[in-house]
């Protein structure tokens, strides 16, 4: 079954009396447990459609359907819950919030879903203790490296148990060693809970643990093939 | 966690919080010192006023205020006396004569004065005219005496044992003309009465003008003076007002009222420029928390975070910020109006002559109303949530992919 379903979907932006298609007639489909990678080179649309896939961005055309649902036709305000409930993100630069402790930032997202504080607390645990940080857990963003707010990104972003996984380009910013450590955990939790990692990125050491690989360029999808 | 969040954000950027703390401290502290001041010295001018002349209410012979003569004078019978005195409202009723008579003694001119007939007791009790006493003892059938205003007093060279005479005009035309023994001087702590009050014996004005039992004022000294509208319609309500007029101090004296209203709205005026500059001040500090802050809005959308509760969590912060230094400048202002309400600073020179022609003490007590503190508090706790309405502004209005690009 799909997870992500997009048909036709484009996003132009205005540019002085010029037209930049960012998305151009986009039709792609995200199995459930798939380990997907959308790559291409900078400017080619990979972020827009990270953004349209997970709701942040209206597209101008087409649709999104997220497990059955339309999203591009949902109000800000349903927009944002079915973000909170379905959809899980981990940005290119961490983007923890600075004044909570990576044990807070987990939960902080099971707190705006409304999960009691037993249920928060042991599932941020759990979750810190997947990515490998469960000594870290009292330690604001600020103590930790880049790799390990990383990590932290990631256990956010599952705290919500959402559908799918969108990360751009998380690895951006890392050393190698952060890179394949992060890349570990992401594929286990693949493997072993099923989860479906969207990302976007141009870093080969993502692509080559991607098992599929989406090629974008001028907005176009140009390849996809499973590896 | 929203609480939590808000808090620690304000000690994100420790430095930027503490100065506007410390702004919001420092107006607060400002305007609760100079409201204290006036309130306190108004206060103490209408005490001192009310104390010293008309008391806060008062029961009249019809047009008396208009006209102050012993023909408007009116017989106690014509009031309920006694279920006036029984009123919860009302504490006591007092019983006055006054007229104005010519007064000289052995050492100098004739001055103007003011005689007042009173029971020297019911003064005593209720506006402490014992503790005024200088030397000397209060009038009484007994010593059948008189007691002089110090300044007054003073004008007329006169000494306790010293015999003061009146000259003056009495009821229905007849004269009035007597010889006293100066029983007592007395600072009535009033400029103005203390520049020509005589005191006598109540009975011994009334027989000395001729008015035998005929009464100039019945003193109403209510248990509450915070609502003389409320009193006077009561009391109004069981008394024939066809030959007498039951008058407030503000009636009595609007231009006393006015003098201080002019006063206050000066303060006020540069209390409104103070708030202005802090709130500018203030908006600063929301403006760059804003501008800083979008990036982490945004993401907080991303993640499912509904506006309305990204807008409560800056709300709150904002308002803990503008209590922290509401509470730091409320403090700081308590210890100083404390002091300065048991010791009041004391005028000199010009401003004490002023004072004295306003006919009031030159003291400046502070007050220690709590609505001063409630008042401004609130003002500075408004001017900030307002404020903080720019940032809410932004989140609603907030695309998340524009926000997180900066």
């Amino acid at each position: 079954m799909s997870v992500i379903e997009t048909q036709n979907l484009s996003r132009v932006y205005q540019d002085g009396d010029s037209e930049i298609h960012a998305v151009d007639k986009i039709d792609l489909s995200v199995e459930a447990g798939e380990f997907t990678a959308i790559i291409g080179p900078s400017g080619s649309g990979k972020t827009t459609l990270l953004n349209l896939i997970g709701g942040l961005d209206n597209p101008t055309s087409g649709t999104v359907t997220v497990e059955g649902k339309p999203i591009h036709q949902l109000k800000d305000n349903e927009l944002i819950n079915f973000r909170l409930q379905h959809i899980g993100f981990v940005f290119q630069a961490y983007n923890l919030i600075p004044v909570l402790s990576a044990r807070e930032n987990v939960e902080f997202i099971m707190l705006l879903q409304g999960q009691s504080k037993q249920e928060r607390e042991s599932r941020a645990k759990e979750l810190l203790q997947a990515v490998g940080l469960e000594q870290q857990m009292h330690k604001r963003p600020s103590e930790l490296s880049g790799g390990q707010q990383q990590r932290v990104a990631v256990a956010r972003a599952l705290a919500s148990k959402p559908s799918f996984v969108l990360a751009d380009e998380p690895t951006a910013n890392l050393d190698s060693k952060s890179t394949e450590d992060l890349l570990d955990i992401m594929h286990k939790l693949n493997k072993e809970e099923g989860i479906t990692f969207l990302f976007s990125t141009h870093d080969q050491r993502v692509i080559d643990r991607a098992e599929r690989l989406i090629y974008v360029e001028d907005g176009k999808i140009k390849s996809d093939e499973k590896q | 966690m929203l609480f939590k969040i808000a808090w620690r954000n304000i000690w994100r950027n420790k430095r930027r919080s503490l100065i506007t703390l410390a702004s919001v401290a420092f107006a607060l502290f400002f305007a609760i010192i100079m409201r204290s001041m006036q309130l306190g010295t108004y206060d103490q001018a209408y005490s001192s006023v009310i104390n010293a002349t008309t008391g806060y209410m008062q029961w009249q012979g019809e047009g008396f205020w208009d006209k102050q003569s012993l023909e408007r004078s009116f017989s106690p019978d014509s009031l309920t006396w006694q279920q006036i005195e029984q009123d919860e409202s009302v504490e006591a009723l007092l019983p006055r004569l006054e007229s104005f008579a010519l007064l000289a003694s052995d050492n100098s001119d004739t001055k103007p004065g003011f005689l007042k007939g009173i029971q020297a007791p019911l003064e005593s009790k209720y506006f402490k005219l014992d503790e005024k006493l200088l030397e000397g003892s209060l009038p009484s059938a007994s010593n059948n005496g008189v007691m002089l205003a110090s300044g007054l007093a003073e004008n007329l060279k006169i000494k306790l044992g010293d015999t003061l005479v009146i000259i003056g005009q009495g009821y229905h035309g007849m004269s009035a003309n007597g010889k006293y023994p100066v029983v007592g001087i007395a600072d009535l702590k009033n400029p103005i009465a203390n520049k020509s009050t005589v005191y006598l014996n109540l009975q011994e004005l009334q027989y000395l003008t001729g008015a035998y039992n005929q009464l100039t004022a019945a003193v109403v000294v209510p248990t509450d003076p915070k609502d003389l509208y409320a009193l006077k319609n009561q009391l109004q309500s069981y008394t024939d007002t066809t030959a007498t007029d039951l008058m407030t101090w503000q009636e009595m004296m609007p231009e006393l009222i006015e003098a201080m209203e002019a006063d206050s709205a000066g303060g006020l005026a540069i209390l409104f420029i103070l708030y202005l500059v802090i709130g500018f001040g203030i908006f600063g500090t929301i403006l760059m928390l804003t501008a800083e802050r979008k990036p982490e809005y945004g993401i907080l959308l991303s993640i499912g975070m509904s506006r309305g509760r990204m807008a409560l969590s800056t709300f709150m912060e904002t308002a803990f910020l503008s209590l922290l230094g509401i509470a730091s400048g409320s403090f700081l202002a308590l210890p100083i109006a404390m002091y300065y309400h048991y010791n009041p600073i004391e005028l000199a020179g010009d401003m004490d002559a002023m004072m004295e022609d306003y006919g009031m003490e030159p003291l400046l007590p502070f007050s220690l109303d709590s609505s001063i503190w409630l008042t401004h508090g609130s003002i500075m706790l408004i001017i900030s949530l307002i404020l903080s309405l720019y940032s809410i502004i932004t989140i609603y209005r907030l695309n998340p992919v524009k926000a997180m690009r900066r």
